[in-house]
C-alpha cells in the first residue's frame, strides 16, 4: 500500500482546473478503481463515466499523464508513483463535467455515414456465398468498442477542432468496414473526399498507437480509403479507366 | 449545423501532460533524415568515385549518360545547361526521393520532425492554421503511386547492377567477366534486399495488388500478392529505416574504395 497524488481535472464547460487528492494504491488496481475510491473518500460529486470495468464498453475513457487511455485497462504499476497522475476528460470533445466529456458528435456523424447496402442475395433463401479469407479483412475493423480515444488523440479534431470537416479515424474505421465489405455495393468515395475529410489527416498514426483494442487503423483503414480516393480523383489512369467502366463495380 | 464546441482549449506547442520522453523519436528522425538529405545531395553533386570496378554506387544507378563504362546513352548530353553541373546523379535521384518523399510511412514521420504537425501524438502544435493533405502543396502526396512505378523499374537497374558487381576484371583485359564475390557485391545484394522489401512493402502496391478491390478471393494469384505485399507492409518503418541508412552506406562504401581509402576484400 502506498499513498498516492492524483490530479484529477475538475469543472465543466465554462471552465475548471486540476485537483489534487491523495489515496492508498495497492497492487493491482487500475486508474478506474483510484478514481472510484477517490470519489468514495474525498469527491462525493467527482463525475466520471464507466460501465464493464473490462476494457469492453468504452465508456471510461480519459488522459492519463496526457494520454488518452481506457481508465479500466490501466495499471497504477505503469507509473512512478512518486509523482502525481494526472487524470483529464478527452480534450477532443466538450467537456461535460469533471471526467466526463460530451461525445455526442461522434454520433451525429455515424448518422451521415451511408449505411451497408447488400447485394442482392445469392441463393434462393436468401443467403450470400463469401469467401472467409475475403470476409476476414473486414473483421478486425468489428472489434471497435467506440471508446473515441482515436478521435480524441488525432489532431485535426484535437489542435485544430474540425469537426464539422472531418469524422475523424474511428469513423474512416467505419467506413472501411463497409466499403471493403464484399457483398457492400454502396459507394462511399465521394462522401470521403468531400464531407469526411479524408485528406485532412497527415498518417500521424496516432490513433492506432493508442486503440485499446489494437485495430491497425491508419494501415489498414485510413490508407485504404486514402488510396481509393486517389483512384476516384488523383490518379488519370484510374480517372478514366472509372469514366469508361462506370462506377463502382463492388464484386469482381 | 456546426458543432457546439465550447470549452475546447487549443494547447500550446510542445505542450503536454505527457511524463515519458516523447521528444527523441522526432529528433532521431529530424536528425538521421537531416543527414541523410544532406549527404545525398553531396554525393550527387560530386560527379566522381560512385563506381570502383563494377560496382556502382545506387545515388548513380543506371547512369543515363555520363564518362563512366556503365553508361547507357554515351557521355554528357550537349544540350545540359553549361551554368547547372552535370552529374547522371541529378538525373534520376528525383525518382527515388520522390517516392520516399511522398511515402505513407515517411509522411507521418517527417510532418511530426520537421512541420510539428503534431510533434507527437498528444502534444501541442505551434500552428493555428492546418490544411492537411486536403490542399495543395500537400495534396500532390497523392502522387505517391507514380513515383512507385519509377521506384520498381530502379529496383531492376539495381538488381542487376548487384549481379555485376559479382563480375571482375581479374585477368586485366578490361573486361569485367570474372566471377568472384567481393565485400561490395555483398553490400550491393543486400541494397537491393532492404530496397526491394521497403518497395514491395509499399501501401500503394498493397492497392493495387489487391487491396483495392474487395475480393481477392477469385484470383489465387493476386490473392498471394496481396498476402506477401500486406506482410512487408506490416513493416515498412523498419524496411524504410534500414534500407535509407544501407542505401547511403552503398555510396560510401563504393566511393571509399574508389578512392581508395577502403580496400574491397575479395571472398572468392
Amino acid at each position: 500500500m502506498a499513498n498516492t497524488t492524483f490530479k484529477v481535472w475538475r469543472g465543466d464547460k465554462d471552465s475548471g482546473e486540476f485537483q489534487e487528492f491523495q489515496t492508498e494504491v495497492s497492487d493491482g488496481m487500475v486508474v478506474l478503481d483510484a478514481v472510484h475510491q477517490i470519489q468514495a473518500e474525498s469527491a462525493n460529486d467527482l463525475a466520471v463515466r464507466w460501465n464493464c470495468k473490462a476494457g469492453k464498453c468504452g465508456s471510461c475513457s480519459a488522459e492519463i499523464n496526457g494520454m488518452p487511455k481506457l481508465m479500466c485497462m490501466t495499471r497504477l504499476s505503469d507509473f512512478d508513483l512518486e509523482e502525481p497522475v494526472t487524470i483529464e476528460p478527452m480534450r477532443a470533445f466538450p467537456p461535460v463535467k469533471d471526467l466526463v466529456a460530451d461525445v455526442s458528435y461522434n454520433y451525429r456523424v455515424k448518422q451521415n455515414i451511408k449505411p451497408f447496402k447488400p447485394r442482392q442475395p445469392d441463393n434462393e433463401d436468401g443467403s450470400w456465398n463469401m469467401a472467409q479469407k475475403d470476409v476476414e479483412r473486414v473483421q478486425e475493423f468489428r472489434k471497435c468498442i467506440e471508446c473515441f480515444l482515436c478521435q480524441d488523440v488525432c489532431h485535426v479534431l484535437r489542435d485544430h477542432h474540425k469537426h464539422d470537416e472531418f469524422i475523424g479515424p474511428r469513423y474512416f474505421v467505419y467506413n472501411a468496414a463497409l466499403e471493403m465489405h464484399p457483398l457492400d455495393q454502396e459507394d462511399r468515395v465521394p462522401d470521403l473526399k468531400k464531407s469526411n475529410g479524408i485528406g485532412y489527416c497527415n498518417i500521424t498514426k496516432c490513433c492506432t498507437k493508442v486503440c485499446p483494442e489494437n485495430i491497425t487503423i491508419t494501415d489498414n483503414a485510413i490508407i485504404p480509403l486514402k488510396e481509393r480516393v486517389v483512384d476516384r480523383y488523383y490518379d488519370p489512369i484510374k480517372m478514366v479507366l472509372h469514366k469508361i467502366m462506370g462506377p463502382k463495380k463492388k464484386s469482381d | 449545423m456546426a458543432e457546439d464546441l465550447t470549452g475546447l482549449e487549443k494547447r500550446g506547442w510542445g505542450e503536454t501532460l505527457r511524463k515519458d520522453n516523447w521528444w527523441i523519436i522526432p529528433v532521431v528522425v529530424f536528425s538521421v533524415l537531416s543527414a541523410f538529405i544532406v549527404y545525398a545531395t553531396w554525393a550527387a553533386f560530386q560527379n566522381a568515385h560512385f563506381e570502383f570496378g563494377n560496382y556502382l554506387s545506387p545515388f548513380y544507378s543506371p547512369v543515363l549518360w555520363g564518362d563512366s563504362h556503365h553508361s547507357i546513352f554515351g557521355a554528357q548530353p550537349s544540350w545540359w545547361p553549361g551554368w547547372l553541373p552535370f552529374s547522371p546523379a541529378l538525373l534520376i535521384l528525383p525518382f527515388p526521393a520522390g517516392f520516399r518523399m511522398t511515402c505513407y510511412y515517411y509522411r507521418g514521420a517527417y510532418y511530426k520532425a520537421f512541420w510539428a504537425d503534431p510533434p507527437s501524438c498528444s502534444v501541442g502544435e505551434p500552428r493555428n492554421n492546418y490544411l492537411g493533405e486536403q490542399h495543395l502543396p500537400l495534396i500532390l502526396q497523392n502522387l505517391h503511386r507514380y513515383f512507385l512505378y519509377f521506384a520498381l523499374l530502379f529496383l531492376c537497374f539495381l538488381t542487376y547492377d548487384a549481379i555485376q558487381g559479382f563480375f571482375f576484371d581479374d585477368d586485366g583485359d578490361e573486361k569485367f567477366n570474372d566471377f568472384g564475390i567481393g565485400v561490395g557485391s555483398l553490400v550491393l545484394c543486400m541494397n537491393v534486399f532492404l530496397l526491394g522489401g521497403y518497395t514491395t512493402g509499399c501501401h500503394s502496391l498493397r492497392h493495387l495488388v489487391g487491396g483495392g478491390s474487395d475480393t481477392t478471393s477469385p484470383s489465387p494469384m493476386r490473392s498471394k500478392c496481396y498476402d506477401c505485399v500486406s506482410c512487408l507492409n506490416g513493416q515498412h518503418m523498419i524496411w524504410a529505416w534500414f534500407s535509407l541508412v544501407w542505401v547511403a552506406f552503398t555510396d560510401v562504401y563504393v566511393r571509399l574504395c574508389s578512392m581508395g581509402i577502403w580496400h574491397d576484400y575479395r571472398i572468392y
